[in-house]
């Protein structure tokens, strides 16, 4: 039985691929209702933790339980309570969206009929019962899309995994999924993502953990995490001309901290009127002022750096 | 949503057996594609018939040990169509089940073991070489080909080279990365096994240094085997020992074939 409503339990999780870390001894908690994030660069590790918990990568080292169980004993027990949504779509395109659902629901032992009933309303629930007939290759990618998450559902799992749901998505699509999402959570159901979305992270995650190089680098709420790493406001400061750096000096001791971008100025700062109020007596007369509030974004570049990750 | 320590129960014969949720999958698949397969099952051996019983055969007077022609190649082709489905059946589809439809890594995220995935497909392969085999074996018997009510052994013989050509191939296709090695396997084993293993000629007509050739192939076992059945003769080998030979190849590869498949979905 998992205790105090704790479904996933990581101590010092480690997965090696030969000399390779991707994962570096991480520490996760995941309750019972909860949606739990797990953000990261390209090579954080996050899709590697996934595919552990996911049941389907035997971990290197580190306690994991899932569930109350042993993934690396229980595995068929624990798959059959967990529902997968993957970051490439692996539905069957020579099938139709309907058996896409029914064959599947049969790999958990579900009889025929019930895998019928549910295939139904899983389509409705996603809203794609108009084509349950159509062949899969020609849907959209927010279809399809919507078409993993209904498969990942079909054993009404006590846990859903999606790895980066809404990567390739238009907007249209991605706030469709984040509308069907948002409804599991209200449902009960422990949702656990990865993304490196921050709009994503902010929309539908409780709780989540920053992960950078196979490490956690930070864990809290949305809102605990902008408060602890960045400021309640940022400005944002463009001059004319190119040498921002120039005007960087005559802007010390405004706000916590200056970060100079090569178009822009951002000043991290609690009161961002005040700032700008601060900037002006300085007789400093940039060409836009944005005042904005902080986002996870300005937390996430703030903990794992703008350089590129490819 | 309520946590317990038990799996669902599961239901049925596919909750005994999850392995054929997985041929389930496969028939489903199938069914969009049977009737063109149909069609050509019987339209090949129809062919065959005709084109060696009256073309070729009467060329072959003499028919080979006192056997008319057509007779004494009809078993070797059934044999030979078991191992062309077989082989056509765990190439592409299983690699693109890892590379690109990837239904192994969806079917990988349910419950199902490795064997299960396995066994499930191999089980779908195993249909389509028995029923390629009985469409043959069927026309063969309105043809007058068959000489023996042991020809009944024929279904059970072919479902024996099918699972001995099929698993050691699913070994080999879910080692490869590209399509291009599958080819391979058709110019280096398929044709030549077709051509040298006793199904169009007596394996003593090779010469002595190659009948090896055909001694180590599946099929030659399997085509042996067939023929003392439809012919109701004594094979040329000893029966068990083709059995045993036969279900060495299919355990062997089994073995190797999940052991491939666990190094590719469990990582």
């Amino acid at each position: 039985m998992a205790n105090d409503g704790v479904l996933i339990r990581a101590r010092g999780l480690v997965k090696r691929f030969g000399d390779f870390v991707a994962v570096n001894g991480i520490d996760v908690d995941v309750r019972a209702g909860e949606a739990f994030g797990f953000l990261g660069p390209n090579g954080a590790g996050k899709s590697s933790t996934m595919r552990m918990i996911g049941c389907v990568s035997p971990p290197s080292g580190g306690e994991l339980r899932i569930l109350g169980m042993d993934p690396r004993r229980d595995g068929p027990a624990i798959r059959a309570r967990l529902g997968v949504c993957p970051q490439l779509d692996n539905l069957d395109p020579e099938l139709t969206v309907r058996e896409n659902l029914t064959t599947y629901a049969r790999y958990f032992g579900i009889p025929r009929r019930v895998a019928r009933e549910r295939a139904a309303e899983l389509l409705e629930f996603v809203q794609l019962t108009e084509r349950a007939n159509s062949r899969v290759e020609p849907l959209s990618g927010g279809m399809k899309r919507r078409l993993t998450i209904a498969r990942a559902l079909v054993n009404e799992p006590d846990i859903v995994l999606l790895d980066e749901p809404t990567t390739g998505l238009d907007p249209q699509a991605r706030h469709l999924v984040w509308e069907r999402l948002f409804r599991l959570k209200q449902q009960g159901v422990t949702l656990v993502l990865t993304t490196h979305y921050m709009d994503e992270a902010e929309q539908l995650c409780d709780r989540l953990v920053v992960m950078d190089g196979g490490r956690i680098v930070a864990e809290g709420s949305p809102r605990e995490l902008i408060e602890r790493y960045s400021t309640r406001e940022v400005v944002e400061l463009r001059f004319g001309g190119e040498e921002q750096e120039s005007f960087a000096g005559k802007l010390t001791g405004i706000g916590e901290r200056t970060e100079v971008l090569p178009d822009r100025i951002l000043l991290y700062v609690a009161d961002g009127d005040a700032a700008v109020t601060e900037v002006h007596a300085r007789a400093l007369t940039p060409a836009s002022v944005l005042v904005r509030r902080s986002t996870l974004e300005d937390v996430f570049l703030h903990l794992t750096g703008r350089t590129l990750v490819d | 949503m309520s946590v317990s320590t038990v799996a669902r129960p599961r239901a049925g014969l596919v909750g005994r057996v999850p392995a054929l949720a997985v041929l389930e999958y496969q028939l489903v698949l199938y069914r969009r594609t049977w009737r063109a397969g149909v069609f050509s099952s019987f339209l090949l051996p129809v062919l065959t018939m005709v084109g060696f019983g009256v073309g070729v055969g009467a060329y072959v007077e003499s028919g080979v040990g006192g056997v008319p022609y057509l007779d004494f190649i009809v078993p070797g082709l059934i044999a030979s169509t078991a191992l062309q489905v077989a082989v056509g059946e765990s190439t592409w589809p299983v690699l693109s089940s890892f590379e690109w439809v990837k239904s192994y890594v969806a079917q990988a995220a349910s419950p199902l073991r490795v064997g299960d995935i396995l066994g499930g497909h191999v089980a779908f392969v195993l249909f389509r070489v028995l029923t390629s085999s009985l469409a043959f074996l069927l026309v063969a018997a309105l043809f007058g080909t068959l000489h023996s009510p042991w020809a009944l052994a024929v279904p059970p013989l072919v479902l024996l080279i099918g699972l001995a050509v099929t698993t050691p191939v699913f070994a080999y296709s879910s080692w490869v990365s590209s399509d291009n090695y599958l080819s391979l396997l058709f110019r280096f084993a398929v044709i030549p096994m077709s051509l040298f293993a006793g199904v169009f000629f007596p394996v003593e007509s090779l010469p002595v240094g190659l009948r090896w050739l055909a001694y180590v192939s599946p099929l030659w076992h399997g085509v042996d085997l067939c023929r003392a059945a439809t012919l109701g003769t004594a094979p040329d080998w000893s029966a068990p020992g083709h059995l045993l030979y036969l279900g060495a190849w299919a355990v062997g590869g089994w073995l190797l074939a999940r052991l491939r498949f666990r190094r590719r979905l469990v990582i």
